[in-house]
């Protein structure tokens, strides 16, 4: 197992209650399988699934990107609930 | 001056336009994002901004340099407000300064886009009968 830490930001702080958490993740875990463990912790997180960008340690990561040891780990949704302009290509939706 | 910044200050357009101008552009476009009263039809009384600061200053740089791939442009400054904000109040600056006026009011229009879309920065609308909303 590797511990992480998890930030919470605005909405997602609401709902969790704290500004961020260290969970214990299986060796190779991935983002997009972290988010489906809060997601299960709080069900209210689940309105998020499809429109959040993955950072560790403050850089965007795909979904598949595997969690080390001490990664800080953050869920971004859009600032302003999703973007209307279709040439701006978003990376990394999970 | 930085010229990529997260601040509770109130935002001031001049010294980022004093930044981006030099001699070899003829074009500097200033978008200033403003708090404004009303969202979808309902009243706003005021807004809060958050950012995870130390992500948003390199996103911001980020954005800059996705649209000098894009456009022929000289300087750029972003500056964000965080905290809260009353109406009339600027949230986000966005300077640009170009050899000419299409590419800059291009970059300009495309580095707010993407601040909206992927810049760490979240908006909470206070709304004028008391309910509070992450625009999240």
């Amino acid at each position: 197992m590797i511990t992480v830490r998890v930030r919470f930001f605005a909405g997602h702080r609401d709902i969790v209650g704290q500004a961020e958490q260290t969970y214990e993740v299986a060796d190779h875990a991935t983002v997009a399988e972290l988010w489906q463990t809060l997601v299960t912790a709080y069900p209210r997180l689940a309105g998020y699934t499809g429109r959040l960008l993955f950072a560790v340690n403050q850089t965007f990561v795909e979904p598949s990107a595997q969690l080390h040891q001490d990664d800080e780990v953050a869920f971004i949704p859009p600032v302003s609930g999703g973007t209307e302009d279709a040439n701006a290509a978003v990376p990394y939706y999970c | 001056m930085q010229p990529f910044l997260i601040t509770a200050e109130p935002l001031d357009p001049a010294p980022l336009v004093a930044y981006v101008t030099t001699p070899e552009d003829g074009a500097v476009v200033t978008f200033a994002g403003v708090a404004r009263n009303h969202f979808g039809g309902r009243p706003t009384a005021s807004l809060y901004y958050e950012a995870y600061a130390e992500m948003a200053v390199p996103v911001l740089v980020q954005i800059a340099d996705e649209a000098r791939s894009r456009w022929k442009v000289g300087r750029i400054a972003v500056h964000h407000r965080v905290g809260k904000l009353t109406i009339g109040e600027t949230a986000v600056l966005v300077v640009v300064a170009a050899p000419h006026r299409h590419e800059a009011f291009e970059a300009a229009e495309y580095i707010m886009d993407r601040i909206k879309a992927i810049a760490p920065i979240w908006k909470q609308e206070h709304w004028a009968d008391g309910e509070v909303e992450w625009r999240d």
